[in-house]
This record gives structure tokens, sequence and C-alpha cells, in this order.
């Protein structure tokens, strides 16, 4: 395996008492896009702080291309860095909070002014070189933060959380741009959202973090398809929590309610008797009995939505509802609360919490 | 309503009243040294006089170093509590406040007792060390006004994160103070400047004991032995207070607008 680009080893931050980032592992290869996917308090902006170098570890080692950082100040370790906030210098122009870390570097005037040109053409906002920051939009002000980072060619880059305070639409289209100028660059990039989509949407890797630990890493497709714990599968995506009982373990005869599911080869050393929580993604799950599904169960629907192009039933089996959703067709009309139902899925789409 | 409106109105007359009436009185009385009619007799005894030109010039230099002293110890003192030690912020706040509740002439005197010419710091010793002394008890004195004008411009930016995006680019301290920092807070610099510069040329307890040629003790001595001069002095020092607020509120039109909080 090739020598990761970034490594962070075993890093732990506590502050007095409190213990915010614990035993943090992870490797990411040059070029990757990587997010730390959390909630609040998860850690997950700590970790990003301590490789930007605004925290010290309490433990641990971090490394970037072969050279160990831990203890150098933000201002020596040559990474690039987009703050929630903007953090735009108010009292300089656009062209001037780009070529800033140019100065402070000391580049000659004619090589700063074509970087900063070459930046702006990036971003696509030639026209505003001379304007300030109080006379841009949000998404426009971000741009130009990013522009920014990457103007002293930095070996790494932060952005913490950086389309939280934007709206929708902007936030969508800044994320398409911040990964194709990513991929463009081939920078290494460590990205810290709360935002299941933007992550899943736009990562090479996702670690998604909680309670300052790195509960699962992997993949947009791993994490949502294969979550390796509860935690994992509830915050990502939405998903139907099944409570079951084990009642033969050997045939993997799984009960909810009092109906039974056969989940074979999926109990992992599950013994008769325990209890398991299932999980279903509500596009696993289809109303009524579909061809090539393998299992199903019976309940009573107990709330419809009509979305327009969509529309959300949940069906109440015993203690448990289970969340779907149908498309609407104008010639059949929507199930009614208090119908009976059946919904089918393959026992294989059904995951196996621990 | 009408009614509130008609007793706003009087009470602002009589506001106004109480500000200009000795103000006119004043102005008129400067113009009356001549006898019989009105002129500028006084004013021109007062600009003409060698003594007023050099003790105001005194006291000017002396304001430009109480400025900077000032500066040097508030802006880094305040962004720092700011940024890294906000749980000292009332500690800072009550020492700066100390100035205002400590009479000038305690100061005055502590400083005689511990700087005289047996002190290992003996700043009375000669002309260039007393003014030294005078500057530092004036940038004491002007600690409440320049320390609270900063901070209040150091609340309006971001400063935790500017100065991280700063530091993130390659900036040292000095460089993030002197081009991120101090170009933000600079109006709020200004307004602490003016109130220094105020406070500085009309100061007299220290200037006078430490035996210094200021404008304060110029203009006691003047009020005990004229009569004209004094009124035309002090509309001089009217119009250059009122001089420094109007730059205060020209200057904060080029201010930085935040971009955290355009509106």
């Amino acid at each position: 395996m090739a020598e990761p680009f970034l490594s962070i080893q075993h890093v732990r931050k506590s502050f007095g008492a409190t213990t915010v980032v614990e035993d943090f592992n992870l490797d990411v290869e040059p070029g990757e896009f990587v997010s730390f996917l959390g909630p609040s308090g998860c850690g997950k902006t700590t970790v990003l702080r301590m490789v930007a170098g605004f925290e010290e570890p309490s433990a641990g080692k971090i490394v970037v291309a072969g050279k160990d950082i831990t203890r150098l100040k933000p201002n020596q370790r040559n990474v690039g860095m987009v703050f929630q906030a903007y953090a735009l210098f108010p009292n300089l122009t656009v062209a001037q909070n780009i070529g800033f870390g140019l100065r402070v570097a000391g580049m000659p005037r004619a090589d700063i002014d074509a970087r900063v040109a070459e930046m702006l053409d990036m971003i696509k906002l030639p026209q505003m070189a001379d304007h300030y920051p109080y006379q841009l939009s949000g998404g426009q002000q971000q741009r130009i933060a990013l522009a920014r980072a990457i103007a002293p060619k930095p070996k790494l880059l932060l952005l913490d959380e950086p389309l939280s305070a934007l709206d929708a639409k902007v936030r969508v289209s800044l994320r398409e741009e911040i990964r194709s100028i990513q991929k463009k660059l081939g920078i290494t990039t460590i990205f810290v959202t709360h935002d299941q989509e933007e992550a899943l949407s736009i990562s090479d890797r996702i670690a998604v973090m909680y309670g300052g630990k790195a509960e699962q890493v992997g993949t947009p497709f791993e994490i949502y398809n294969r979550p390796a714990t509860k935690f994992v599968a509830n915050f990502v995506g939405t998903l139907n929590v099944l409570e079951g009982k084990v009642t033969d373990a050997a045939s993997g005869t799984v009960q909810v309610n009092t109906q039974e599911v056969s989940l074979k080869g999926k109990l992992n050393g599950s013994k008769s008797g325990d209890m398991l929580s299932l999980a279903l993604r509500p596009e696993a799950i289809s109303l009524g009995r579909q061809p090539g599904r393998d299992s199903s169960l019976s309940g009573e629907i107990s709330e419809v939505h009509f979305l327009g192009s969509v529309i959300r039933v949940r069906v109440g089996i015993g203690g448990n509802t289970v969340s779907l959703d149908t498309f609407n067709s104008p010639a059949t009309p929507p199930p009614a609360v208090g119908e009976k139902a059946e919904i089918s899925f393959s026992s294989s789409d059904m995951l196996v919490l621990h | 309503m009408k009614a509130g409106k008609f007793w706003a109105w009087i009470v602002f007359i009589l506001g106004a009243a109480y500000f200009f009436i000795p103000l006119i009185a004043t102005i008129e009385f400067s113009l009356r040294m001549r006898r019989g009619v009105y002129s500028f007799d006084a004013y021109k005894v007062v600009l003409g006089d060698s003594q007023f030109q050099t003790t105001f010039m005194y006291s000017v230099i002396v304001a430009v170093f109480t400025i900077l002293l000032g500066v040097l110890i508030v802006v880094p003192t305040a962004y720092w509590i700011r940024l890294r030690l906000p749980q000292l912020r009332p500690v800072v706040e009550f020492i700066t406040l100390l100035p205002l509740v400590i009479p000038a002439i305690v100061i005055v005197f502590g400083y005689i007792r511990m700087y005289g010419s047996n002190s290992p710091l003996p700043f009375l010793s000669n002309n260039t060390a007393t003014n030294a002394l005078l500057v530092i008890g004036y940038a004491a004195l002007a600690l409440p006004y320049m320390y609270r004008a900063v901070d209040t411009g150091l609340r309006t930016i971001d400063v935790r994160t500017l100065t991280e995006a700063a530091q993130i680019l390659g900036a040292g301290w000095g460089t993030i103070v002197t081009r991120v920092i101090l170009p933000n807070v600079l109006i709020a610099v200004l307004s602490g400047a003016f109130l220094t510069f105020a406070i500085v040329i009309g100061e007299f307890t220290m200037a006078s004991l430490l035996n210094r040629p200021a404008f304060g003790p110029y203009l006691q001595n003047l009020v005990a032995n004229r009569a004209y001069e004094p009124a035309a002095l002090s509309i001089i020092a009217f119009v250059i207070t009122w001089g420094c607020m109007s730059l205060i509120q020209v200057l904060s039109r080029f201010a930085p607008k935040s971009a955290n909080r355009p509106n």
C-alpha cells in the first residue's frame, strides 16, 4: 500500500477533564477528498483544528507527506483552510485577500498579480478583484475564501463546514464547484460537515464520527449500504428500525412482532432468544407483494402523506412503524389510513445492527 | 402625543440653552477687548503670544507620544485578552478604570516619590526623562478611554477567526496585528487617540507638578491674570475639540465594513 499523504495517528484531545477526541486514526491518500461527518459535538471540527495547528493534540501524531507536523505552528504547516464564517479580511479587496498568503510569503508583486488573476478565473469571479467583502454575497465570499486558501498552493486543504451559512441552492452549486476544483488541482482535502447529503455527494471517503471517535470510515456507498454500527445506520440516511427476536439462530429466523423473517447468514453469531435491531432503508421496501422480494410483513397503514410526486406511507407492524415512499400514479388513488397492508423486501437488504 | 411632543421640545430647548448660552456669552465677551466695538484683539493677543505657541506645541508633541504609547500598550493587550484570555477581561477593565478613581495628584506624587533622583529609575533627574514620565503618566490617565474605544472596535470583528485565517496563510503575530487587526479597528483607535489628545491638551495637575512647560499650566496662568484672553482661549480650545470630533466622524466613513455583519 502506498504511503498515506496525511496520517492521523492515535490522536486524542482533552479540554480539562473532558475528552472530545479519543484515539482517532485516519490515513488519507494523496488527492483524496475525505469528509468528517457527524452531529454537533462529535469532535470533527476539533480533529480538523488539530490538523490545522489551532489545537494541540493531548496525545498522538499528525504526519503530512512523511513529516511530523504535530507541534508545528499553523503558519508553518503550509495548509489552506476555509472557514464557516468566510473570514475574509474586511479591510482588504478581493484581490488583496487572495494575495494575502502570497504577500506574507514574500512573493514578487508581478507573480502575486498573476496568481490572483488565475485564482479569480478559476472561481469565475474575475470582475470582482477590486470589490470589498461586504459588497459580495455569501456564496461569492466563500468562493473568494476558497481561492485565498488555494492561492499559496498548500499541501492540504481543510474545509470547516464551508457551506453551512449559505442558502440551499447556493450550497449545492458551490459544493459541486469545490469538488470540481479539488479534482482539477488534485489537492488532498478534508471536509467537515454535519450534512450527510453533502458528504455523500462529494466525498471519496467519509469518516462518520460520534463521541470523539471514527465510528466508520468508508466510501459513501459503503457507509450508506453497509453501516458498521447502529449510530452510522441511523445518522446516514433515513432508516426504519424494527426490533426482533432470534427464534432459530441456525436457520436465521427472526420474529418481528408475531411474524417471522428469514435472515440467513446475517446473524453473525447471535443466539436464539437474542434481541436484535433490524434496519431497512425506505427505498428497499415496497407496498404489497413484489416479484423478487423474498420477505414480507403485514401491518396496518397508520399515516399517508401526499407530497406530490411521492406518497409517504407509514405502516404499523405491532409496536414498530415502517416508513416507505411510493411514486404517485394518477390512475391509482393513495392508500387510506386504517387499511391492512403488506410490505415486501429482500432479506439481503435487511441490516442487522449491533 | 401632542402634549408629549411639546414637552420634548421644551426639554430640548432648555438643554440647548444650557449648552449654548454660556458659549455665546463667552464668545461675546472674548470679542469685547477693544472698548465699544467687537474685535478679534483677544484672539490676536493669544495666538501671537510666543508662550501660547511653545506651550501648545509642547502639549501637541506630548499628546502624539502619549497616543503612540497608548496604542502600543492597549491594542496588543485588548487583542490578546479577546483572543486568548477572555476570563481576564473584568480584571483588565477594572485596572483600566483606576485612573478615573485615583486623582491625578495622587498619581503624580507617587511618581515624584518613586522616580526621584535617588531612585534606580531617576525619571526626574533630567528634562528628557521627565518628559518621558509625563507621557507615561498621560498614557495612564487616558487608559480608560483608549482601552474602551479599542475594545469596542474589536467587538465588531470576529477576532479569533480573522486571526486564524491569517495564521493559516502563514502570517506571524506582527503581521496579524499590523495588517489584519489594527486596520479593522483603526477608527476605534482614532477615537481613543482624539480623546487622549483632548485630555493631554488641557491637563494641568501632572504638567504643573512635574514642572513641564505644557498648555494646561499656561492656560491656568492666563486665567488668573487676564480678562478677555482666557475667554478667547476657551473658544480656541472648544474649536480644537470640535474639530477633533468632526474628524472622527469624517474618518469613520472610511472604516472597513465588516464582511460578517454587512448591515
